[in-house]
């Protein structure tokens, strides 16, 4: 008994010592970081963080910093311009011969030459590295063969690739695609240096790249600190020391950290701050376009919206939408309401058009009614909207579209959601084609290119065709436009394929999305580029 | 004593595979993960079968199950859908929730049955009523306002604390989390302490320890305390399970990478390895503290015996 009595006690008093000591402990308050360093918020990167296997923002931040490929998208315009290529030829837009400028280097010293974008082109494409973005090489000859859409691979490299010198090499496309020189600013492009390869284990826990910042530490799941590379030989020199980027499970959280100024900067303003943001920053806000919108798609593979009128039928359901309102009401304008398919990023040149949608974008109940009616009115009476519940604040305006459809139609039961709980069971029912009505579509564009916006969403059978849509002239008008050498010509059929779209509303536009981000008193020149991410290396610690 | 903990511990065996079953089912039932990975497009079907390969998925559940258990026993707890162990999510997740854990715990045992003591001798007296009233609130309050509303005031309208902890999380840093995730539990510890307090100080063992002289202090810690804690002992000891485990709130509030951040992360993201590895971790520690409670009845209680 003696015995117990003294454990308790002795509990007790490490209890006591603990927060006695816990208490004396707390000093270190402060701002975010020691001088030129920027602490911004981050996620945890879904997938490990190589550049053909990170397809969201979180990892592509990171890959951002540390990479520079062939073709850099301008942070403002958007435009691709050349990063690393000295010069891309090609005479029929199949053949291409591709020069890497002199002087470049990893920061671990390794030059780059023709051969490290070779080998990480080959690397990504092959079926046995599990590359998620493997897709980005698949005009590439060879692909079928090192990408088998089933059975193994039988070689380990693209045909069409060849190294013809130190700093040449050439590629050879599958199809004619004159554009495909823009696609090279993704990340998924870059030049990867030898220690990938041999030693790939350590390189996933501390990479090794070409772009204006090197990993100092990087701590996986937490936090990430990179340091200004000073040897860097590009133009767009880091204008900050460093960048640590730290992980937040909650941008609530990550929010109430900069306004208690532990934080300089927050790349993603929740959605319930969004009220507060303007008494809380001030100017220290911005809010953007970037390269995202928001679509509804429709299961085409259902018969009962795939009906001869269903083009009204789908057209009276996008007017039946009061987008203004939903985007000024539930997201405090952080949305533009959509006037076509692409984005506001792509600018008139690139293939943004604020009329190609015309009537067919705009509220009108009246009209709404009739379309709906004689397109056979919703099949079964009643629709229910798919959407995952898990992320964002898709119920709010999936309730808020439902509402302004069943107003519009006076039927209170015309329209309701249906949350699905996961993001990956939201995928899973929409690839096995169960989904039992209209469904949530969003798009961030992969390169600022109007045939992003529009081949893989809407062309038969692509990557992102959730709801199976299929017309042969959009299909033709496609095909055209990628042969077409001449990039206006190109994008303005292009236009044409997109009339196609919205003629048979193969899905309803609702509106743009921007990029927001908020900012501390440590630091300035913030700007976030057309894919909504933080210019990191413009920031400037005051 | 020898014999009973053995008994208690084969009991577990078959506590564990149930529970490692259930859990295993239940993530499959949300369905196929690998969809999930490709963003808003259709992965490409040959790297989805090369990525359910690799994570085991092209086999039937109980083919899965069975794999999985028997790497478990050689202790790999298979990788997370970033290419990361679950066994290394798991050394940098512990050790921040058994730190957590143990300063809500702490704040349970000293605060909790100090106040239970205190209002249990003074039952009517203003200071009961006083601190019976605070408990209630505490209790009808969700953690997750207590939270935000201590992250909002402490965080930055005053600046005391960091509103969210650091990647090391040490103790000091997790003082007022700790404190949140405590609450509502300290607010029970009160309350139990204080009735159990309350009806042993009328028992007769009690009056015979005062009319055998002793003084004041010595009949209420030896005597009377010592019989009122088993029943907070044992509400504290399965506490122990629950707070690690549901500290998910609190975790997310302040920014923690410990478990249920990384339970968290599992279920959204569908990655079965991570989340039964996580709760089979947490179904032990349940047992084994379950057990250690059941032990701590003898010392309390010499009337207690096992056998």
């Amino acid at each position: 008994m003696r015995g117990a009595t003294h454990a308790r006690w002795a509990v007790c008093a490490v209890a006591v010592a603990l927060t006695a000591t816990a208490c004396g402990g707390g000093g270190d308050s402060g701002g975010g970081g020691a001088s030129g360093i920027v602490s911004a918020s981050w996620g945890d990167p879904q997938n490990p963080l190589e550049p053909a296997n990170t397809n969201e923002v979180q990892g592509g931040k990171v890959l951002d910093m540390l990479f520079r490929g062939l073709k850099r998208y301008d942070p403002k315009t958007g435009e691709a311009q050349d990063m690393l290529a000295e010069k891309i030829d090609t005479t029929d837009s199949t053949n291409f011969t591709i020069t890497v400028k002199d002087g470049w280097t990893f920061s671990n010293g390794e030059a780059v030459t023709a051969k490290s974008f070779v080998d990480a082109w080959n690397y990504g494409a092959d079926l046995r590295n599990n590359q998620r973005n493997a897709y980005f090489f698949g005009y590439i000859e060879g692909y079928d063969k090192i990408h088998p859409d089933s059975g193994e691979p039988t070689t380990k490299t693209l045909s069409g690739l060849k190294v013809t010198g130190e700093r040449t090499f050439t590629v050879k496309l599958s199809q004619k695609f004159s554009t495909w020189p823009e696609t090279l600013g993704y990340s998924a492009f870059a030049p990867l240096p030898q220690a990938f390869f041999s030693d790939h284990d350590s390189w996933l826990a501390k990479p090794v790249g070409n772009g204006p910042y090197a990993v100092d530490s990087y701590s996986r799941g937490s936090q990430m600190s990179l340091r200004k590379w000073d040897d860097y030989p590009g133009s767009d020199k880091a204008q900050n020391g460093g960048v640590d980027l730290k992980v937040y499970t909650d941008n609530n959280t990550a929010y109430t950290d900069l306004t208690a100024g532990n934080l300089d900067l927050v790349d993603d303003v929740p959605a319930s701050q969004l009220k507060n943001v303007k008494a809380d920053l001030g100017d220290r806000y911005i809010n953007t376009p970037a390269g995202i919108i928001q679509t509804l798609a429709f299961p085409f593979y259902d018969d009962a919206w795939n009906g001869p009128n269903g083009e009204k039928l789908r057209t009276g359901l996008s007017r039946a939408i009061n987008r203004q309102q939903i985007t000024d009401t539930i997201f405090q304008k952080t949305r533009t309401p959509a006037k076509d398919w692409t984005s506001p990023v792509l600018g008139e040149d690139g293939g943004f058009s604020d009329t190609l949608c015309g009537d067919a974008c705009d509220y009108n109940p009246t009209e709404a009614k009739k379309l709906v009616a004689e397109g056979g009115g919703i099949p079964g009476g009643s629709m229910r909207v798919s959407y995952n519940a898990d992320t964002g604040s898709h119920k709010d305006w999936v309730d808020a579209v439902c509402n302004s459809i069943n107003n519009a139609l006076g039927n209170d039961r015309a329209c309701v959601g249906n949350p699905i709980g996961t993001f990956a069971d939201f995928r899973n029912q929409i690839t096995q084609s169960k989904m039992p009505g209209p469904f949530r579509a969003g798009w961030q564009m992969d390169y600022p290119l109007i045939q992003n916006f529009l081949q893989p969403l809407y062309y038969t059978n692509a990557s992102s065709n959730d709801g199976k849509w299929t017309n042969d002239e959009f299909d033709k008008l496609v095909d055209q436009a990628n042969a077409e050498s001449d990039t206006a010509k190109a994008v303005e059929t292009f236009k044409q394929a997109e009339e196609v779209v919205r003629d048979q509303m193969a899905a309803i536009p609702l509106w743009y999305q921007n990029g927001s981000a908020g900012y501390s008193t440590r630091i300035s020149n913030v700007k976030l580029n057309p894919f909504s991410v933080p210019v990191y290396d413009e920031i400037k610690v005051n | 004593m020898g014999r009973y903990v053995i008994r208690r511990l084969l009991q577990m065996i078959p506590v564990f595979f149930g529970a490692t079953l259930l859990i295993f089912l239940m993530v499959n039932v949300m369905g196929d993960p690998i969809a999930g990975l490709c963003g808003q497009r259709q992965c490409d079907p040959a790297t989805a079968a090369q990525l359910r390969k690799e994570f085991g998925l092209d086999k039937p559940v109980w083919q899965q199950y069975l794999t999985y258990m028997g790497h478990v026993f050689t202790g790999d707890f298979g990788t997370a859908f970033n290419g990361q162990p679950v066994t290394e999510l798991m050394a940098s997740a512990f050790p921040v929730t058994i730190r957590l854990t143990i300063v809500a715990i702490c704040f349970e045992i000293i605060i909790g049955i100090t106040l239970g003591v205190l209002t249990g001798l003074r039952r009517g007296r203003p200071i009961d009523t006083t601190i019976l009233l605070l408990t209630l609130v505490v209790i009808s309050v969700p953690t997750f306002v207590t939270g935000l509303l201590l992250q909002l005031l402490l965080g930055v309208e005053w600046g005391i604390i960091k509103p969210a902890v650091s990647p090391e999380a040490p103790f000091n840093e997790l003082l007022i989390p700790g404190l949140v995730l405590a609450s509502v539990s300290l607010a029970y510890v009160t309350r139990l302490t204080r009735t159990s307090i309350a009806e042993n100080a009328r028992s007769d063992y009690v009056r015979t320890a005062k009319a055998k002289g002793l003084p004041r202090r010595r009949v209420i810690t030896r005597h009377l305390l010592r019989n009122s804690l088993i029943p907070v002992v044992t509400f504290i000891g399965t506490d122990i399970g629950a707070l690690m485990g549901g500290a998910i709130v609190t975790e997310r509030i302040f920014n923690i990478h410990g478990v249920g951040y990384q339970l968290y992360q599992g279920i959204v993201r569908q990655n079965t390895q991570t989340v039964v590895g996580f709760v089979t971790v947490l179904v032990l520690v349940f047992l084994l503290a379950n057990l250690i409670v059941d032990l701590l009845y003898a010392v309390l209680d010499p009337r207690i015996r096992y056998a």
